[in-house]
């Protein structure tokens, strides 16, 4: 056990409806529910003001509209929670170099590693506390100069604690645990608050009489290991004492590496369904690469029109690199699916890492007399970064309307620095303008879709630093009206971040 | 139908001819194994409308006549016999099976609903069976063994007059053998994709004849009818053809090298064993050469690594190059030869494996195994 709450977690409050709140001045202090919003879409995000009428993260979208029919309604843009992500995370490591993120919004930080670790080593417990605290509220702080947004530390000895501590932080809060104190925290919490405790396991403690994490400590430790199995019971046990040896650790060892898009409008035809399986084998070809790794199992992911999913993959004899192999392998895996009636998702990854590759005779044989002439078909997919499309775990992102402008042109709101991919684009189909999504016209400048139908949408006028502002209806096919990036959180005369991480032209 | 066979004889030439028997037969009929007595000969055949097995047999023939019985419940008859003339006779639907004092009494299958056996192709010609089993097991090695890619699974059988090459590969090694035979005809040429595992049961099992003839359809695309047929030592089998594009493969083999090693195949093939031993799941061993030395090494990082020595010599510059070592231990026996000579461009690039009589010999030209090497990133 630490003898300093040197353990930061720091989970920002309600982060993509803030994000929403902050880019969008008529939306501050109204609930605001982000999500998916189409039949069977589940709640993102819900704002403070949402979750007063029982709105909460995981419910269907369905349900939400009826418990708060007032509030706005946005799908995501994940491309600027990316940014504002990065932006936190770089104030984080700021702190310490061992910074464990967990989502967009949530990470683990190791202060005892960073640049205060050894003023906070010699540090007596008081003092200590005290830096450690001053520490967090100064990280609280920079975030809401550097991106407009409140979080919440928690800051304790071990993981447990300090999560716990975030959480009784909310919102926009600082919570120390003092080391010595985390039996007296812990004690009164249901037994649920414990990692590992879910509904089922919630409902066995319940019957053997322990409600709280307290009985849940005073049990002894065979009872426990009796009533949930070796494993699970003893660590269990050891949680609800407080013992979280859990290090932080900065980087997991990626199982996998995936890439995929959701299209706006389903794909239909064979030819570009096979197009995008391409891009995608590239994209996720490069970010193999530049992880310095390779792969043995292609999966090819898609979801159709009616949501459901198949998976396909196939394992090859060698772990390889090669995006000819990998193109491949996942067009004849796509090749196996029946995607009459449309397809609104396809992904592309790669399994069973290794660092090392079997070379294929022919692939390299094929690539020999035009080098890479796989490549060529990537079109402008390789001049913008990876970065963007996050880890494995994270969020996929959302190309609205990719094949859906008129011109052919990439009509991705969230995606700007897609433009210009894919111009030879798909069948010409009618504009959607999905509600939250950024539009720049003609006339009267950036905005963002407040809502469409009937061949109309309406677009409110105003930018994250603008009062709020007026709104306009316009025919959908209004010339002046274009998609557009996502503008800055915050202006570039504030701090470093939002800003600079691209998507702005 | 009425005859007398050796036990011997018959529980051998069952064997063989159930083979080809399939496990699911997709029509019932396919499960039986056709008996046809004329003559003083007893031929059964099988077919699962891939391959056909035909073989004859010495028999004591009273009444000639056919019959369609189940072929593995006679195989397993057959075996079990115990050592003495086997009587089998047709009882109206019935077959009796009668040796010493056992007697077995079998339902038939409707011979008139069996599907014709497929004729032999007719241009043939004729190599030696030990040769032929040799050089198809040689090959065979580098196969692919999924589906995936039907086209790899099968060895390329190429005819030019008097010259057969074999060519296999799985995309990660390529091996080409090439043989001379004795064709009917002379100007023949032919080319045929058959099923690599098809094709080395085949050999194997007419190996022991002194001589094997081919039939195959004449004509450079397809393969005509798309059989090949083999036959010897009175066993006769036909395959269906893969159909699809071999991928062209004379361009691949290497022709300028920058380094060329000797290494005596045993103590090389000794020493990739012991350090293979540490390469989980296939990782790579990596071998460096010197002059006068290669040191082999497998495992990396936190895991179990090992490395060793030994004598090698090479010419040219030193090279470092890493290697699945299943795919070098199977070319390393595949060139059975007591020396291996492997002929290097760069780390990157395929290497030539192929075998010395000794180490001082010309390398033997009629087989080589091309191997992809591994790329160490990081």
């Amino acid at each position: 056990m630490r003898s300093l709450p040197t353990i930061l977690h720091l989970d920002m409050d309600a982060f993509f409806a803030s994000v929403e709140q902050a880019a969008k001045p008529s939306l501050r202090g109204r609930p605001v529910v982000v999500g998916g919003l189409g039949g069977r879409g589940v709640v993102a995000t819900a704002s403070y003001e949402a979750r007063r009428f029982g709105v909460h993260s995981a419910m269907a979208m369905a349900h939400a509209r009826r418990l708060c029919p007032n509030a706005a309604y946005l799908v995501p843009r994940f491309e600027l929670y990316r940014q504002v992500s990065e932006t936190v995370m770089g104030l984080l490591r700021r702190l310490s170099p061992l910074v464990e993120p967990l989502s967009l919004d949530e990470a683990f930080v190791d202060l005892e590693a960073g640049p205060y670790g050894e003023v906070l080593a010699g540090a007596a417990p008081a003092a200590g506390a005290d830096l450690v605290r001053a520490l967090g509220e100064d990280l609280r702080a920079d975030i809401a100069a550097a991106t407009g947004l409140t979080g919440s530390v928690g800051l304790a000895s071990c993981k447990l604690l300090a999560k716990i501590a975030s959480e009784e932080a909310k919102p926009d809060g600082l919570v120390l645990v003092g080391p010595g104190t985390e039996r007296a925290v812990l004690a009164p919490m249901p037994a649920r608050a414990l990692p590992g405790v879910g509904p089922a396991t919630a409902e066995t403690l319940r019957r053997a009489g322990l409600t709280t994490v307290g009985d849940v400590a005073a049990a002894a430790e065979p009872e426990l290991v009796r009533l949930l199995g070796r494993a699970h019971g003893g660590s269990l046990h050891a949680m609800a004492l407080g013992l979280d040896d859990r290090p932080v650790v900065a980087e997991r060892d990626a199982k996998s590496v995936s890439v995929e898009d959701t299209f706006e409008v389903d794909l239909v035809e064979r030819d570009r369904i096979v197009r995008e399986v391409d891009r995608l084998a590239a994209r996720c070809v490069r970010r193999l690469r530049g992880a310095g790794r390779s792969g043995r199992t292609v999966v090819v992911k898609v979801r159709r029109f009616d949501f459901s999913t198949l998976t396909r993959s196939e394992t090859l004899r060698a772990p390889t690199d090669d995006l000819s192999v990998i193109a491949e392998t996942a067009r004849r895996l796509v090749e196996q699916v029946d995607v009459t009636g449309g397809v609104r998702l396809l992904g592309v990854g790669v399994s069973g890492l290794a660092d090392f590759t079997q070379e294929d005779l022919f692939a390299q044989a094929a690539q020999r007399p035009g080098e890479d002439a796989a490549g060529q078909a990537q079109g402008g997919d390789a001049a913008h970064g990876d970065a963007a499309y996050g880890g494995p775990g994270q969020p996929r992102a959302f190309h609205p309307g990719r094949s859906a402008a008129p011109d052919g042109a990439a009509a991705g709101g969230a995606d700007g620095s897609d433009d210009g991919d894919d111009g030879d684009g798909g069948a010409p189909a009618a504009r959607r303008w999905m509600p939250g999504y950024d539009v720049h016209h003609a006339d009267f400048g950036p905005g963002w879709v407040q809502g469409s139908g009937v061949g109309r949408v309406t677009v409110r006028f105003e930018t994250p630093d603008s009062p709020p502002g007026r709104v306009r209806t316009f025919r959908v096919d209004d010339p002046g009206l274009r998609p557009a990036p996502p503008v800055p959180l915050v202006a570039s005369d504030g701090t470093a971040g939002v800003a600079a991480s691209g998507g702005g032209d | 139908m009425k005859f007398r066979v050796e036990r011997d004889v018959l529980a051998e030439a069952v064997a063989w001819a159930a083979r080809s028997l399939p496990a699911r037969p997709p029509v019932p009929v396919l499960a039986g194994l056709l008996l046809t007595a004329e003559e003083n000969r007893l031929s059964l055949s099988g077919f699962d409308y891939e391959v056909s097995a035909r073989v004859e047999a010495e028999a004591d023939v009273e009444e000639a006549g056919t019959v369609l019985v189940s072929g593995r419940l006679l195989a397993d008859i057959s075996r079990a016999l115990p050592n003495r003339p086997v009587e089998i006779s047709t009882d109206g639907v019935r077959v009796s099976v009668v040796c010493g004092s056992s007697r077995f009494t079998l339902p038939t299958l409707p011979v008139d609903e069996y599907p014709a056996l497929p004729q032999m192709p007719t241009a043939t010609g004729t190599v030696s069976g030990e040769v032929f089993a040799a050089a198809v097991s040689q090959v065979a090695v580098a196969a692919g063994r999924d589906d995936t890619l039907p086209v790899l699974t099968g060895v390329r059988v190429e005819i030019e007059d008097d010259r057969i090459t074999l060519a296999a590969t799985d995309r990660y090694r390529f091996a080409v053998r090439e043989l001379l035979w004795k064709p009917e005809q002379p100007g023949l040429s032919a080319v045929a994709l058959v099923p690599a595992k098809t094709l080395l049961d085949t050999a194997r099992s007419l190996g022991s004849g002194d001589v094997v003839s081919i039939a195959l359809a004449s004509g450079k695309e397809g393969g005509g009818e798309g059989l090949i047929g083999f036959e010897g030592a009175g066993r006769r089998t036909t395959t269906r053809l893969l159909e699809g594009e071999f991928p062209k493969f004379r361009s691949l083999f290497p022709t300028e090298f920058s380094a060329v090693a000797t290494i005596v195949t045993a103590p090389f093939v000794e020493a990739v064993k012991r350090v293979s031993l540490v390469a989980e799941r296939n990782t790579p061993v990596r071998l460096g050469f010197e002059q006068g030395v290669l040191t082999l090494e497998a495992g990396s990082g936190d895991d179990a690594q090992a490395t060793e020595r030994i004598d090698a010599d090479l010419e040219g510059d030193d090279i470092s190059i890493a290697f699945n070592p299943a795919y070098l231990l199977e070319g390393l026996s595949a060139i059975d030869s007591p020396v291996a000579q492997l002929s290097f461009t760069t780390s990157t690039k395929p290497a030539l494996l192929s075998g010395r009589p000794s180490v001082d010999a010309e390398a033997d030209e009629a087989y080589k195994y091309l191997i992809m090497p591994v790329r160490l990133s990081g």
